[in-house]
């Protein structure tokens, strides 16, 4: 057991974490984040992306005790007191979204798309969500919701 | 007499009502399978079979159970006692049909990579996962066939050793003078395609979580699943319970497309060992465990054969599939092909049909139902063939659909069933004006004549297909064992608001808010004071659960018919409090009027509640269920057009442009509606462009992760150009078809025809799918020599 | 998903990295984990302890020392990709940092970890050997430096030591006078490469003074096509036609060793024409 802090969403936490518990399951379990999905075991569907100092990462090729002392944001910590991101937002108001299960993830990778390129042309769009999987929408309608939220912001 | 009416205004059916189930699942707070845990519970791993084929000679459990941690351990002949019955296969599609039984873990042999043959049980996910690896299974390993050609040779290993064969079934379907057709044909064109395996590769892998009541041995099982009802039914004949007493919740579904319309081992498994335990079991599959556990899609090898006049008249198609079952016949597993059997005619009206399939077993992962089931592979045949045809005659593809298309509807096909409604020229025409055609055809020539590397492809895809599964009499007929009805309740509760209960089972086609659109214009409320309950087997007892895009053609109409009969119930108490005859009422989104005076429906809600002042005989409360069986299937069509660039030297194909005109009659939510043809749409393209199952000759599967099974990403796609034409259903009354599937099924041939046609000019007749740049870049070298 | 035990430990600084490697026989070093962790969570890989040394800071930057860009082992590949001093004197090696993996595995992953775990599929390493760079590693006895032309072993396999780690990267700049082009074939975006093609080339009136020609997975290691590169000087019609001489490409689900072959000529050529219109 090693003991780490970690900041989620704002809040510190102190954890006795096993070096092997991967920095998803941190979330998901020890802390009830359960917004954090896990969709593959090779790093390559994203659906568990969170940001680490502001940056999306894949929280399931993060072990928790390499997090230690970082600032992490989940999907749960986008909303405002009740009032969707303009990403959220848009995935709800542009149908980015069907089962939902790839939604956390795809979003979070659009947080830290947007926070790179502002104005993104929907090639670079569809480029920066190339480690984001997604088997329902055909990524047509999370591609309009990034233009839409890129246009809001 | 004052003229009567009962108006249902379109207030909301029809417009893109922004989705009810959204707040939750962009927020993070889904409740899928993984998030639902409870105190005590075990974590379930499953060890399973590394070899295709092989005798278990021994299950060493011992390093297993001495691992701390671990509270018990089991080989497949431990637990033969705790199952009443096999794993279910619900079609069985002839009187001949050879049926192998299939226990939620193999104790005699295992017979494809994956093949559950022990099973641990520890106080963490972690634990167990450790001591799955130290189960010693002593295996025999065998010779193996994954090839669904190779099955049915002389020499093939048998898959079921008692059946001595791998054949499963032939089935059959023959209509019109096919002999005399072919026989006076002036042309005849013979093509074989092959339907690759796919994975049908859900995003939230599957997971299961049982627990028994203690005291009433009460069992309740949430699982990630598209058919809580029949798992119900079926489980309880599984695990030995009395329907009565197993409850079955799907919560919240990330995704199935056929591969959660299954019953299986998993699911048996944690229910058997929490009953033996005395503690809730969970399960959660891996990525890496799905690609070997979960039903596999497709898996066929077709010839098709059309007899037609010189002037492109098409008088006969003959079809002969070999469809591999895989290892054991999962739900539906043998009927999958018999829902392409009556669609291989297409859109054209063909006199004389033959249709033969044979069923065979292979050492693979079973097939089951994925997204279009039966009628993509239907589809991508005869359109292909068509194009073929069209070659042969050097005739305009486009001019020769025209010529085969059935024009009048109802129309009654060769293969027996009847189209109810369509107008293919409508959809074919606004598919080409989006198209411009013209203007590609004058690029691709310019392409052509300067010797451009990259070359343009143009295809087309005109469909129609059966769905919304189905008429219970003919599912019957067809040997299907259940029924294809649906049903719902609706209750007007005394606050105001309304509760839907539903039978069908969403996992992100947005029922909640659809039915809340249909509730509300019958009832007069706003969507928002609707809530649709589903997916529990307590909460909504009675359903029939979402696969064949059937929900909104099936489980919508019944909902549309339960809030008629409340109407009609409601009218009788608005005539009773307003003191006037039933016949003298108007009626019209929610509120009853007789001249000056009116009641509204969220009154009589309330009055049917509290019941004060009611007439006799009527019973209290606004509630009504009703069960619809549709008199026939749900006939969605169109056109689809694909234009694919291919650089000739790499061989890489890029769709760049991809137009969909569908006609899915009437529409409840355009905006849902074109999210499930975007996404049916890019499962398509996939299986044309990207994802292939492959095994190796020893029954591995070679793309076992993400990283070698293609999905496509946001990368590889464009963005796709939807529009629809619209003729109603006549069969139901909201003239609603299905959509779930139209996307994947008119998809793959569609791009397969604009390859073909890129590289028509080389010689290149065919391709396989996917089309790979080494199949291209190989069908391009052959052609050259 | 979940990995086999092992213990952990941080490493202060290079030298703590070395002592703690030391401390056990199949003990692994962590970096941003982007290639271990994937191997650790099929169980594909069980060392006994990681050393993470992912909180070294200092081997971290990208510094100009002369003829050459010094960039720390520890460097992201999202921060190599848009370092001023890379993206000026050695473009090849920004741009190509900017073509791994997706942006999440580029936000984690690091120049030194991609180097040293010897992907054969990994984008770097060709680039890295068509530069004629030189690795620093520290180990016992301080540190030693490698030509990338002996660095590279084999699959998974560095000159990198059990008891070392790689430290430093040097490449040399190339300057405006040098065309380069990093080209690879994938079927979709996020996928390693089928085949890649580095080329360097310093020109003099249209002809090649000298060529660096280096392959991605058409073999255990990064190869140079050497004789593409004499051809290239030579002035011969159609030096991409050598491109998979000497090779030994894989065959996998994505290519046939046949058709990475080919893939390679085509590629090749094409990376020949981008450097020498650069």
């Amino acid at each position: 057991m090693r003991r780490v802090s970690l900041a989620v969403n704002g809040v510190r936490h102190e954890l006795d974490l096993e070096p092997r518990e991967l920095l998803v399951y941190v979330l998901r379990e020890r802390l009830g984040l359960t917004g954090t999905n896990v969709g593959c075991d090779t790093s390559s569907c994203g659906a568990c992306t969170v940001l680490v100092e502001g940056e999306s990462v894949k929280s399931c090729t993060v072990l928790g005790v390499q997090a230690d002392g970082r600032d992490v944001t989940t999907i749960e910590g986008l909303a405002d007191n009740g009032t969707l991101h303009p990403i959220q937002q848009a995935f709800h108001e542009q149908h980015g979204l069907q089962c939902g299960y790839c939604t956390p993830g795809m979003v979070m990778a659009v947080v830290s798309l947007l926070a790179d390129n502002p104005d993104p042309t929907e090639a670079e769009i569809r480029s920066g969500l190339e480690g984001n999987l997604c088997r329902c929408t055909g990524y047509q309608n999370i591609v309009e919701a990034v233009q839409s939220a890129a246009a809001v912001a | 007499m004052a003229t009567t009416e009962t108006r249902t205004t379109a207030r909301v059916v029809g417009t893109p009502v922004p989705r009810k189930e959204d707040r939750k699942l962009v927020t993070g707070h889904g409740q899928f399978m993984d998030n639902i845990n409870l105190p005590g519970q075990l974590w379930l791993s499953v060890v399973r079979s590394p070899y295709a084929h092989a005798t278990i000679k021994r299950v060493g459990l011992e390093g297993a159970r001495e691992l701390e941690g671990v509270v018990a351990a089991f080989s497949g002949a431990e637990l033969a006692a705790d199952w009443a019955g096999s794993l279910p296969c619900a079609w069985p599609v002839t009187e001949e049909i050879r049926m192998p039984s299939h226990f939620p873990l193999a104790f005699d042999k295992a017979r494809h990579v994956g093949d559950g043959v022990a099973v641990v049980v520890a106080e963490s996910r972690e634990i167990a996962k450790d001591a799955a690896e130290l189960v010693e299974v002593e295996y025999e390993p065998l010779a193996a066939v994954t090839d669904v050609g190779r099955a049915l040779e002389p020499d093939a290993p048998i898959v079921h050793d008692d059946f001595e064969t791998n054949e499963c079934y032939v089935w059959k379907l023959d209509a019109g003078e096919i002999e005399q057709a072919f026989a006076d044909a002036e042309v005849t064109v013979k093509r074989s395609y092959r339907q690759q395996r796919l994975v049908p590769a859900a995003m939230e892998p599957r997971g299961a979580l049982a627990q028994e009541l203690p005291g009433t041995g009460e069992l309740t099982l949430w699982s990630s699943t598209q058919i809580p009802h029949i798992l119900r039914l079926t489980l309880a004949g599984v695990v030995g319970v009395p329907e009565a007493r197993l409850r079955v919740i799907a919560p919240d579904v990330g995704g199935a497309f056929g591969s959660k319309l299954d019953v299986y081992a998993e699911e048996a498994l944690c229910l058997a060992l929490a009953r033996r335990l005395k503690r809730p079991v969970k399960w959660i599959e891996e990525r890496s465990e799905a690609f070997n556990a979960t039903i596999h899609g497709r898996d066929v090898l077709q010839e098709i054969e059309l007899a037609a006049t010189a002037e492109g008249k098409i008088t006969a198609v003959r079809v002969r599939l070999v469809s591999a079952m895989g290892a054991y016949l999962q739900l539906v597993t043998p009927g999958i092909p018999l829902l392409g059997a009556w669609v291989y005619a297409g859109c054209y009206d063909i006199p004389a049909y033959s249709f033969e399939c044979t069923g065979v077993f292979t050492h693979t992962t079973p097939t089951d139902a994925y997204r279009g089931a039966g009628r993509p592979e239907a589809t991508y045949a005869i359109e292909r063939v068509v194009d073929a045809l069209a070659t042969e005659l050097g005739m305009d593809p486009v001019e020769l659909r025209r010529r085969n298309f059935i024009t009048e509807f109802p129309a009654t096909i060769a293969s027996g069933l009847t189209i109810d409604s369509g107008d293919f020229n409508a959809s074919l025409d606004r598919a080409l004006e989006h198209l411009d055609l013209d203007a590609l055809r004058a690029e691709q020539a310019e392409r052509r004549a300067r010797g451009d590397t990259k070359e343009l492809g143009i295809g087309l895809s005109t469909y129609v297909e059966m769905c919304g599964l189905a008429p219970s009499g003919i599912l019957g007929a067809i040997r299907y064992v259940a029924g294809g009805w649906d049903a719902a309740t609706v209750r007007c509760l005394p606050s105001g608001t309304v509760q839907v209960l539903t039978g069908t089972s969403p996992h992100g086609q947005g029922h909640e808010t659809s039915w809340s659109q249909i509730a509300a214009d019958e009832l007069g409320y706003e969507v928002d004071e609707i809530e649709v309950l589903h997916g529990d087997t307590t909460v909504s007892p009675l359903g029939m659960d979402t696969y064949g895009s059937r929900s909104l053609a099936v489980g919508g109409i019944a909902l549309h018919q339960a809030a008629q009969k409340i109407v009609a119930k409601a009218r009788t108490l608005a005539a009773h409090q307003l003191q006037v005859p039933e016949d003298e009422l108007d009626y019209e989104a929610g509120t009853f009027t007789a001249g000056d005076s009116s009641v509204t429906m969220k009154e009589l809600a309330f009055a049917a509640w509290s019941a004060h002042d009611i007439p006799p005989g009527f019973e209290p409360g606004l509630e009504a269920t009703a069960v619809y069986d549709p008199p026939n299937f749900s006939w969605p069509g169109g056109a689809h057009a694909a234009v694919v660039e291919i650089d000739t030297e790499t061989g890489d194909v890029q769709l760049i442009r991809y137009v969909a005109v569908d006609d899915v009659g009437k529409v409840v939510n355009p905006m849902i509606v074109d999210g499930q043809i975007h996404g049916g749409i890019a499962q398509g393209v996939a299986q044309a462009l990207f994802e292939e199952a492959v095994y190796d000759e020893d029954g591995t599967l070679l793309t076992s992760s993400f990283t070698n099974y293609l999905v496509p990403s946001a990368a590889e796609l464009p963005s796709f150009e939807l529009d629809r034409t619209e003729t109603p259903s006549p069969t139901n009354p909201l003239g609603v078809k299905g959509v779930g599937e139209t996307g994947a099924i008119a998809s793959p041939a569609a791009v397969m025809n604009a390859v073909a046609d890129a590289l028509a000019p080389y010689g290149v007749t065919d391709i396989d799918m996917p089309a790979t740049p080494e199949r291209v870049w190989r069908a391009l070298e052959e052609a050259r020599r | 998903m979940i990995p086999a035990a092992f213990d952990y430990e941080v490493a202060e600084s290079p030298e703590h990295a070395v002592e703690l490697l030391g401390s056990r026989e199949d003990a692994k070093l962590l970096a941003g984990g982007h290639s271990l962790i994937p191997l650790l969570k099929l169980r594909f890989a069980r060392p006994s302890l990681l050393v993470d040394i992912g909180r070294i800071d200092r081997l971290s930057y990208v510094r100009d020392v002369g003829e050459w860009l010094a960039i720390g082992a520890l460097t992201r590949h999202k921060a190599v990709r848009d370092d001023p001093l890379v993206q000026e004197h050695c473009p090849i090696v920004s741009h190509t940092a900017g073509l791994i993996g997706d942006p999440q595995v580029r936000h984690r992953g690091t120049i030194g970890g991609s180097l040293a775990h010897c992907d054969p599929a990994s984008d770097l390493p060709a680039v890295i050997l068509a530069l004629g760079s030189e690795l620093v590693i520290t180990g016992r006895d301080g540190e030693r430096t490698v030509p990338a032309s002996e660095f590279f072993h084999g699959v998974f396999d560095s000159a990198v030591g059990p008891q070392e780690l790689l430290t430093e990267i040097r490449v040399p700049k190339v300057g405006n006078w040098t065309g380069w082009s990093y080209l690879k074939y994938t079927r979709r975006a996020q996928d390693w490469a089928t085949v890649g093609v580095a080329a360097l080339v310093r020109r003099d009136n249209g002809s090649v003074d000298e060529a660096r020609i280096a392959l991605t997975n058409m073999g255990a290691t990064p190869v140079r096509a050497a004789a593409v590169e004499q051809a290239l000087v030579a002035g011969e019609a159609n030096p991409a036609a050598y491109m998979a001489d000497g090779t030994d490409p894989p065959t996998d689900t994505s290519a046939s060793a046949e058709f990475r072959s080919h893939l390679a000529r085509v590629i090749g050529g094409r990376a020949i024409e981008e450097a020498m219109a650069r």
